[in-house]
């Protein structure tokens, strides 16, 4: 396939050869944190998200293919805006979680999800943002509290060709717009919740979706990564049906559907939350191939003894033909596969730690 | 009019010179500098105009100790630095 494979890490943007003939060439930041990334597919614009630290979080645009890049204001909350209790401090964006790009007519609308749990939107290709107060101000989301970190965070933004956002939090469930973010329906029913007391497991309101991934040519399935297992939905995120057996364990961050069929799907799973390492120390990809009745666990070309790697909710990839996948570790190693995830080979071992990996169009 | 110089760590991400801006409080004075260059200010304060967690501002040997409002005093002839603490690895 043409087009190049990027990698976000912990110290810098690499383009990661999927041919293995070169070694991994940092495009930009290094030494930084690249927190997310995204290609345009509107205009192949590039945009990174940094996470400086000490210096806050940084978006980044390129409009050569990651040669040169220019920042842009992040996102930001309103100077002002009111805190959420009485005594506490006014929000401020910690983390740029994900970035998405707008609709089939929004060539310059990008999408930003954030920590705390806010979604920003630009309809200038990031010159500038806005709150998505539409959200923001659901009286639910005094709720919503942090998963892994202090606050809520969204981290799944996705916009089929229709309009419809189905855009996933932790911990705050599944959120669904049919009207350009204009107005938010709460979805994730059946959803199930086993860190919460029990009459509290099935409230759609605090779930801890991991990672939601929307099938492009039948947006009405969406799969779910959740802390508590693997979900599927057949009705746009409104509700979800669990799957209960899926290799070696339904626990995991990451999860891809194919681009055109709704009943392939792929994760990539851990012991379960307490220990976030692969099942006996084997690392598989599982897939579904008929909507969740079965799975595969795969393994060619993966470790088999002694692994450690996990895949975080950004690091797994399926390309637009369905068969091109990609994913990259918490241990910096990079796998590619051709064959939808029937067999992988190692890109690199020695990347710093992974978030995000994505396919991108070469000039 | 004080004179305010950044930690070299900033030169990695912007170019900031040391700069002479007006001002009688620290705030007054950082917003001179962000007036001049405004990509400058999300890495110095956060959202809400507060110093960041991991910003140190000194006036002349003083740390500020006003780190929401910045409302710690500037004389004319002060000097006003800005470090990163130090973390990472």
């Amino acid at each position: 396939m043409g087009g190049f494979l990027m990698a976000a890490t912990r110290k810098g943007l690499f383009d990661v050869d999927c041919d293995g003939a070169a070694q991994p060439r940092c495009i930009g930041f290094l030494g930084d944190p690249v927190s997310a990334v995204l290609q345009n597919g509107h205009d192949g614009a590039l945009y990174a998200a940094l996470n400086l630290g000490h210096f806050g979080v940084k978006l980044h645009r390129s409009d050569d293919f990651g040669q040169t890049w220019t920042e842009l204001p992040a996102p930001a909350f309103p100077v002002g805006i009111a805190a959420d209790k009485e005594g506490e401090k006014a929000p401020s964006v910690s983390l740029i979680w994900t970035l998405a790009g707008g609709g089939p007519e929004q060539p310059k609308r990008l999408w930003a999800g954030t920590i705390p749990g806010a979604l920003f939107r630009s309809d200038d290709r990031g010159e500038t943002w806005h709150l998505v107060e539409s959200l923001w101000n659901q009286p639910s989301r005094t709720e919503w509290f942090g998963g892994g970190y202090d606050d809520p965070g969204i981290h799944s933004i996705n916009v089929d060709d229709n309009g419809r956002i189905v855009i996933g939090i932790s911990c705050g469930g599944v959120w669904i717009s049919e009207d350009d973010g204009a107005s938010w329906t709460l979805g994730g029913k059946g959803l199930a919740a086993t860190y919460m007391p029990p009459d509290r497991q099935d409230d759609p309101t605090i779930q801890d979706p991991h990672r939601l991934a929307v099938c492009q040519d039948a947006p009405d399935t969406v799969w779910c990564q959740h802390h508590c297992g693997i979900f599927r939905s057949d009705d746009g995120g409104r509700s979800f049906v669990e799957i209960k057996q899926a290799g070696p364990s339904t626990f995991g961050f990451a999860v891809a559907v194919h681009p055109k069929d709704p009943k392939t799907a792929w994760f990539v799973p851990a012991v379960k939350d307490e220990c976030r390492v692969p099942v006996e120390g084997r690392f598989v990809v599982t897939r579904t191939r008929d909507g969740g009745k079965t799975f595969d666990s795969l393994s060619a070309g993966l470790p088999q003894e002694d692994a450690y790697d996990l895949v975080y909710r950004h690091a797994l990839t399926v390309g637009a033909d369905g068969k091109h996948l990609a994913m990259g570790s918490t241990t910096g190693a990079v796998w590619f596969s051709k064959d939808g995830a029937q067999s992988w080979r190692m890109l690199t071992a020695h990347l710093p730690p992974v978030a995000q990996v994505c396919f991108a169009d070469a000039p | 009019m004080p004179r305010v110089t950044f930690t070299a760590n900033l030169q990695r991400h912007l170019d900031v010179p040391s700069l002479e801006v007006e001002g009688a409080r620290v705030g007054e004075v950082l917003a001179g500098v962000f007036a001049q260059k405004p990509l400058l200010r999300s890495y110095i304060v956060d959202d809400q105009g507060r110093l960041r967690r991991h910003v140190n501002v000194f006036v002349n040997s003083q740390m500020i100790a006003d780190r929401d409002g910045l409302s710690d005093a500037v004389r004319p002839d002060d000097e006003v630095f800005v470090f990163q603490a130090l973390s990472g690895g």
